[in-house]
């Protein structure tokens, strides 16, 4: 046998200790190894591939921030088979984990010393969670902090009692919500995020990161044009299939660029460059 | 340079095949395939197998892991074993080359060990080409099919073997059968190879370029041209290019339930299949003219760019021969490029 | 070979341009040497004159293109087909795959095509083709011209050819042939009469090259589902790859199965197979077996018929007397 030789492709076991019902069809899992641990550090935008033996390995987003010593999350849309699977599992249930892999967000260099405005729609706020959680443990290492994020209905908000509970009500963090459509129960603003971003009418002395279905990126870089916004001041991250994670099964690329592993995070301007096939 | 006689040929391939593994070209009724060689197989008079030797380090289908599981717990079997050295004989030049165009994928960070692993095991005997076919174009690559690398390197004219060691391993396995062969000049070589350069000149694509796609990324130059709509509109959407190529090497991960288990195994993939990215919610190439271009980008631009201007086409001929329509790389380079 | 030339093809092509009884011409692109000809749309005289070929190469049966052809805007399409052709065309129309009114067919007589895995065995370095009456001549980069016999290259489908007389045209060039008495059994004869040992070693074997590129299934007229069973994840049999050697041979055997009673033995999956394997034989048994059960019946001879598989008569054979007539062979 050779397997003290490291591979890449061969997984971690992961448990899952907790199951956070966020949305009708979004759950947050959390999930350690056998013996407690993190499976691995990471940075924020990293994501890590997990799998169940028999049914299929998918990439997902690592939802908690790497400042959470104890654990991962993974916030999940019910949407395909390795989903479906896991929306139907129950605490104690293991599952392969491997990563991380890709770039991450550029949270020490980059990111240092900025504002920092964060757009997510749906479930586009997984990978938002893990910058905006880094950014607000290291909160003296950034400027202000605006949180815009909305969905389809007040049900469909992600993370919607850590937004209330914690995000609200921090200093110097201003949260932003809406919905699509009015709805019993919801006070706050109604409208699409593209929209309600132009509303906002941000000045342009901060770094945007966006996240969500690709119509909302598209108009809301529309938007953030209109309000003075460079390329060059505007992230978003990528979701693509994959299969390795490690930039040679060949499926995930945008141009000559790799999702996996030269991405998930992608400067605007640097985007731009690249073919429009994602 | 050392030689033998055709006839004691067999004698040779007994003797490697004394301690490891010998594979080597032999004819099929359908074609030249590689064949674990036994006692009385003839090395094929053919110019190339049907199929790519790629096979001997990205193999079409290999298990990467098995799991048991049981209630809710999960074991991860690493079901990997040590591999034995073996010979592969007989590569032409442009498939040798082929397995730098796979290096640069698999053997850069992270490693792929399953492909390491055979590598490392591997022992490559190249043959020089005397008689090229229509469809060869290696040379567009700048690849020599008359000094092929590999381990050994090795010549055939109608009396004698050639041999000549390039690297170690191929010096370890020269002394192997260093008493069935004799030192000699080059002499003979020289001449054959001088022949043979001559008439790769005359081959129908001695003059196709890469002109066109050298100089940096040139993707967004390409990628929006109305040509591929032109060039993919008849594709069948079938795997056959991707599966006869030498250096195509997309792969697919999947689970395979044997009902005492299941493996996780690894099978080549082809970009030109429309699931190769259909996701849950969305295809990112949902049409055949976009599949069809990210297998001619991915060899003329995407791979270039990530690999200091190197090609992933090593100009075999393969695609030429095999595509149900007919259509190619060949014809790719010659619109795109603007030289037709 | 072919008696009808490159020239009263484009001549055909082009009137029916002028006239606006088409606006574009499915026909054979030019390749790098004679025979990688490639299928393609011509809309105007000069692309015709400048790209259009037709010799013992253009072997593509072009009646599948015609669904996505018929699913475009614009005028009617033409297409040529060969005698073998016109049966797919017909099965295609029979299974309402197709717009016949937006289709324009000449029938074109056929000789016979070439196989040019049987050229390139007999001659390397092809570096021209001609035909002439019953003979090829090929020019070699290494022995000067070589004179091959027609039928000695001929493709093998062509060899057994069961039919010179188009089924479905609008308009025909040539002459008309008839239907032939063809020896397509034979090969299947030979497999009949193995043990099931060596049968089963017959197609372990052939089968065993498969390299899943799907392209007997892309190319084959009859494989026109939507989504095959084979590519979809949630089918539980969608595989790149044989997971083992049961699977190996489930491929083709299921793709026989679902072809079988449509399969109009146009020879296209063994035409394309990088492989080599003679696909073609596991339908013909097939067909073989359909008539020696329910009588003779050909896929495609017209558009409407019921195939005996898909046609409960009180005449049906029982599953006994089918084993009697051999279908355990």
């Amino acid at each position: 046998m050779m397997n003290t030789r490291n591979e890449p492709l061969i997984p971690k076991i992961g448990v899952i200790t907790d199951i956070r019902i966020d949305t009708p069809d979004v759950k947050t899992f959390r999930v350690v190894t056998p013996d407690g641990q993190k499976a691995f550090e990471h940075m924020p935008g990293q994501c890590a591939m997990l799998s169940i033996p028999g049914v299929g390995e998918a990439m997902f987003s690592i939802t908690s921030s790497p400042t959470n010593t104890e654990f991962m999350e993974f916030s999940i849309k019910k949407c395909g088979c390795v989903t479906e699977w896991l929306h139907q599992a129950e605490v104690g249930q293991q599952v392969t984990i491997r990563g991380p892999y890709g770039n991450g967000f550029p949270v020490d260099t980059a990111f240092k010393g900025q504002n920092m405005l964060f757009i997510a729609g749906g479930i586009g706020l997984a990978p938002l969670r893990s910058v905006i959680n880094y950014v607000r443990h290291y909160r003296d290492r950034y400027g202000k902090i605006d949180i815009v994020y909305g969905s389809r209905s007040m049900n469909d908000l992600v993370d919607y009692k850590e937004i209330i509970d914690e995000w609200c009500n921090d200093d110097g963090i201003n949260v932003h919500l809406t919905i699509d459509r009015e709805q019993e129960g919801w006070d706050g603003h109604v409208g699409f995020v593209p929209n309600y971003v132009k509303e906002l009418g941000f000045d342009t002395d901060k770094t945007a990161i966006l996240c969500g279905p690709p119509i909302m990126i598209k108009f809301t870089l529309d938007g953030l044009a209109s309000l003075g916004f460079d390329k060059t001041q505007v992230y978003t991250t990528m979701e693509l299939r994959m299969k390795c994670g490690i930039g040679k099964c060949g499926r995930c690329n945008i141009g000559s660029k790799y999702v996996c592993k030269d991405g998930p995070v992608f400067r605007m301007d640097a985007l731009s460059e690249l073919p429009d096939e994602y | 340079m050392r030689k033998c006689s055709i006839s004691a040929l067999d004698a040779v391939f007994a003797k490697i095949a004394e301690s490891m593994t010998l594979y080597i070209p032999a004819d099929d009724k359908n074609g030249a395939a590689y064949k674990k060689w036994e006692s009385g197989m003839q090395l094929a008079d053919t110019l190339n197998t049907v199929r790519s030797p790629k096979d001997f380090f990205f193999p079409q289908i290999e298990n990467l892991m098995e799991f048991k599981t049981s209630g809710k717990t999960i074991e991860v079997i690493d079901t990997r074993e040590a591999k034995e050295d073996f010979v592969v004989f007989g590569v032409r030049a442009c498939d040798v080359k082929s397995f730098e165009v796979l290096d640069r994928v698999f053997l850069s960070e992270p490693v792929d060990s399953y492909y390491a692993e055979r590598r490392a095991h591997g022992v490559i005997v190249s043959m020089a080409c005397s008689r090229p076919a229509e469809t060869c174009f290696c040379q567009t690559f700048g690849i020599d099919a008359a000094a092929p690398a590999g381990d050994i390197s090795c010549w055939k004219d109608s009396e004698n073997v050639y041999f000549e060691a390039q690297t170690e391993k191929g010096s370890a396995l020269l002394n192997v059968i260093a008493d069935l062969t004799e030192e000699c000049g080059t002499e003979k070589v020289e001449e054959q190879q001088a022949k043979t350069r001559e008439i790769m000149k005359k081959l129908p694509l001695a003059d196709l370029t890469t002109e066109a796609f050298e100089g940096g990324d040139k993707t967004m130059e390409f990628f929006n041209i109305p040509e591929w709509k032109e060039l993919s509109e008849s594709c069948i959407g079938c795997g056959t290019c991707t599966f006869v190529c030498p250096t195509c090497q997309c792969y697919d991960i999947k689970d395979f339930n044997t009902g005492n288990g299941v493996v996780r195994f690894r099978c080549w993939d082809s970009c030109m299949y429309s699931d190769f990215t259909r996701m849950a919610h969305g295809n990112s190439r949902n049409s055949q003219v976009e599949r069809f271009r990210q297998r001619f980008m991915h060899k003329l631009v995407y791979y270039p760019a990530n690999n200091d201007g190197m090609f992933s086409c090593v100009g075999c001929g393969r695609c030429l021969s095999k595509c149900p329509i007919s259509m190619n790389i060949v014809k790719v380079m010659k619109t795109i490029g603007g030289k037709k | 070979m072919q008696k009808i030339t490159r020239k009263m093809l484009i001549d055909k092509a082009a009137e029916l341009l002028q006239n606006g009884t088409v606006d574009r011409v499915l026909g054979w692109k030019n390749g790098e040497f004679v025979y990688d000809v490639t299928p393609a749309l011509f809309t105007d005289a000069e692309a015709l004159e400048k790209d259009f070929v037709y010799n013992d190469f253009c072997g593509a049966n072009f009646s599948k293109y015609l669904i996505a052809e018929t699913r475009k805007q614009g005028g009617k399409v033409l297409v040529f087909l060969k005698t073998c052709d016109t049966y797919s065309f017909n099965q295609l129309l029979t299974e309402h795959r197709f717009d016949r009114e937006k289709v324009y067919a000449v029938g074109i007589p056929c000789e016979g095509m070439a196989d040019i895995e049987k050229v390139k065995k007999a001659v390397d370095g092809i570096i021209a083709v001609d035909g002439k009456d019953d003979k090829i001549v090929v020019t070699s980069l290494y022995d000067g011209d070589v004179e091959l016999d027609a039928q000695a290259v001929m493709a093998e489908r062509c060899i057994v050819c069961k039919s010179k007389k188009h089924v479905a045209y609008d308009e025909l060039m040539g002459e008309e042939g008839e239907v032939i008495e063809s020896a397509r059994f034979d090969e299947v004869e030979k497999l009949e009469k193995m043990t099931a040992d060596e049968r089963f070693a017959f197609w372990q074997n052939e089968l065993s090259k498969c390299i899943r590129c799907n392209a007997c299934r892309n190319v084959c007229p009859a494989c026109t589902c939507e989504k095959c069973v084979f590519d979809n994840p949630d089918s539980g049999v969608e595989n790149k790859a044989a997971a083992d050697s049961f699977e190996e041979k489930m491929f083709h055997i299921i793709r026989a199965f679902h072809v079988a009673g449509r399969c109009t033995d146009c020879g296209e999956c063994s035409r394309v197979c990088p492989q080599n394997i003679p696909l073609h034989l596991l339908n013909r048994k097939f067909i073989k077996d359909i008539n020696s059960f329910y009588g003779d019946y050909q896929a495609g001879a017209e558009v409407g018929s019921r195939a005996p598989l898909v046609n409960y008569t009180t005449e049906d054979l029982e599953p006994g007397e089918a084993v009697e007539k051999g279908a355990n062979n």
